[in-house]
């Protein structure tokens, strides 16, 4: 064998073994377990499609698919529009432009866990900041995450907060590729600000809106430490996340086989998303 | 008009950073208040206080779990760096029969949600009978697809006569990797220690799974349980709690913010 080959080998077995272990074995048990009913304590049994068709009916599963689109679909609306409005606020001449950028990005560098601790502190009926600085305008406490109706809403504000300054980086890096010429030529034919946005920033910046809606699902859809701290789930299950469904099935009732479908589901149904949006966005670029 | 834009811009750009830093500096004010302050909207606390700390202090082991954050995380980012640039280097620099393989598998791996394996992984620490144990908060972190190819992408650019000369000299693969290639490699083994270091620091689905002895506990894992369990009590011990994981990620962000932004929006891109 040449040295190469042999050193090759040998440098990537380590990783070789680490993948097999810690990636490809449970990308394949998924699927088994799939199949399985198992609590962790007694030997697993086979179940044949038990868990399928479990999931097929039950009410909780569905529940909370439905609380992700309703997440997603303020989430990432929200989350276009502010990481736009404040990547074309810095992309200009400015002073402190550093400072500024920093300290858009300050919550992406802050755990999750302590974003939520955080926010359900803002968020608190009787002392929170949220509602003492509403009260100054007159405006009677809010019961955010208690209520049934703001509280999914108020989750959402507070994970497109976290996460807005990673999505203003993504959109100032596209806003450098806007060609100087076209502006320029577009500014000579007496286009507005409005119309110069309209017709040349915002096409030229499809790839990165693109880029944010596809890893803001992917994100979104893992949305647990949030309901986990803020609401446990509630109230009336609406901000039950299909992560922290799982997460229950898990450890709440040690079915491991159900988890493992409605991650396999979950998966699936992540997939798709991902999939329609990039079709339906590059049918609006088409046209 | 033009200076009205601009001062119009600037008010508008110190609205939104006081949006997001306003929130750190009340938590902060917060945890300096004592009870009958709570919720008032100064900053600066009329009789200051440091109770809040004393009391979650006392009532969890913070102590331990920083100690045991700090562990984890630093084992970690060593073996990224480490176990990764040998990797990477082989991916980038050796030709063997199964690199192809191993560089597709490596970008297919990075598709697959992590959601997906949650729970076979977590059967395996079980099975493996490392619940309550270091190695699984740390071993399932060794290798890190987005760092490995990362280092791979910089390692491609760096001059095959530098390699050849040094086999001429008789240096062995891993002694060309580390005395030739990391030091040139300097800027990409930042980027990729500080978004490791990161995301190990700030992760607390996986702690939750697999530890449940407190003493073993990551910060931000205890901060959780504390919370939620009722242990802080009122809202200026449970921000207390908080501002011990927060401090030092706020310290070394204000020092290396372009670095960090560098790096924690480079990986998220790439993974």
């Amino acid at each position: 064998m040449r040295a190469e080959e042999r050193s090759g080998w040998l440098l990537a077995a380590p990783y070789s073994a680490f993948l097999a272990t810690f990636a490809l074995y449970p990308i394949a048990f998924a699927l088994v377990l799939v199949f399985l009913k198992w609590d962790l304590v007694t030997a697993p049994a086979f179940a044949g499609l038990d868990n399928v068709r479990l999931l097929a009916v039950d009410g909780r599963f569905w529940q909370a698919v439905v609380t992700m689109f309703v997440f997603l679909s303020i989430h990432i609306p929200l989350q276009i529009v502010t990481a736009l409005g404040l990547a074309l606020a810095l992309n200009r001449p400015l002073a402190l432009r550093a400072f500024w950028r920093a300290a858009f990005f300050l919550p992406v560098v802050i755990s999750g866990a302590v974003v939520a601790i955080l926010w359900s502190n803002l968020y608190a009926t009787d002392v929170g900041l949220i509602n003492h600085l509403l009260a100054r305008f007159g405006v009677r406490p809010v019961s955010w995450l208690t209520d049934p109706v703001t509280a999914m809403p108020a989750i959402a504000v507070m994970v497109t907060w976290k996460n807005v300054g990673f999505y203003v980086i993504i959109y100032l890096a596209g806003l450098q590729y806007v060609p100087r010429s076209c502006q320029e030529a577009i500014e000579i034919e007496g286009a507005t600000a409005w119309q110069r946005f309209r017709y040349l920033t915002l096409p030229s910046l499809l790839p990165q809106t693109l880029l944010v809606v596809t890893l803001s699902t992917i994100n979104g859809f893992q949305l647990f430490i949030e309901p986990y701290v803020m609401t446990g789930g509630g109230p009336l299950r609406r901000t039950y996340s299909l992560v922290l469904y799982l997460y229950t099935n898990a450890f709440g009732y040690q079915k491991m086989g159900y988890a493992a479908t409605i991650g396999v589901a979950l998966a699936l149904i992540i997939g798709v998303v991902v999939v329609l949006q990039r079709r339906l966005i590059g049918t609006a670029d088409a046209q | 008009m033009k200076t009205l834009g601009r001062v119009a811009l600037y008010l508008a750009l110190t609205l939104a950073a006081l949006t997001f830093i306003y929130p750190f500096l009340w938590m902060a004010s917060t945890t300096l208040k004592p009870p009958l302050e709570v919720g008032t909207l100064a900053l600066v606390p009329d009789h200051m206080t440091l109770d809040n700390y004393r009391t979650m202090w006392a009532r969890a082991p913070f102590g331990r779990a920083l100690l045991n954050s700090a562990l984890v995380a630093t084992t970690i980012t060593a073996a990224v760096l480490v176990f990764g640039s040998i990797t990477a280097y082989a991916i980038a620099r050796l030709r063997f029969r199964g690199r192809p393989a191993l560089n597709a598998v490596t970008m297919a791996i990075l598709l697959v949600p992590g959601q997906l394996t949650l729970i076979p992984l977590y059967t395996l620490i079980v099975q493996l009978g490392w619940i309550d144990t270091y190695a699984a908060l740390i071993v399932p972190y060794l290798f890190n697809a987005t760092a490995i190819l990362m280092l791979r992408q910089f390692f491609l650019q760096i001059p095959q006569s530098l390699i050849d000369s040094a086999r001429m000299d008789g240096m062995s693969e891993l002694r060309i990797l580390f005395t030739i290639f990391w030091p040139l490699s300097r800027p990409v083994l930042a980027i990729v220690a500080i978004f490791t270091f990161m995301g190990s620091w700030n992760e607390v689905l996986w702690p939750l799974l697999v530890v449940r002895d407190q003493h073993l506990m990551t910060l931000p894992q205890l901060l959780t349980v504390f919370a939620l369990g009722g242990g802080a009590g009122t809202m200026g011990v449970s921000l207390a709690s908080a501002m011990v994981l927060v401090v030092p990620v706020v310290v070394a962000y204000a020092f290396l913010q372009r670095y960090f932004i560098e790096s924690m929006a480079g990986a998220g891109i790439k993974g």
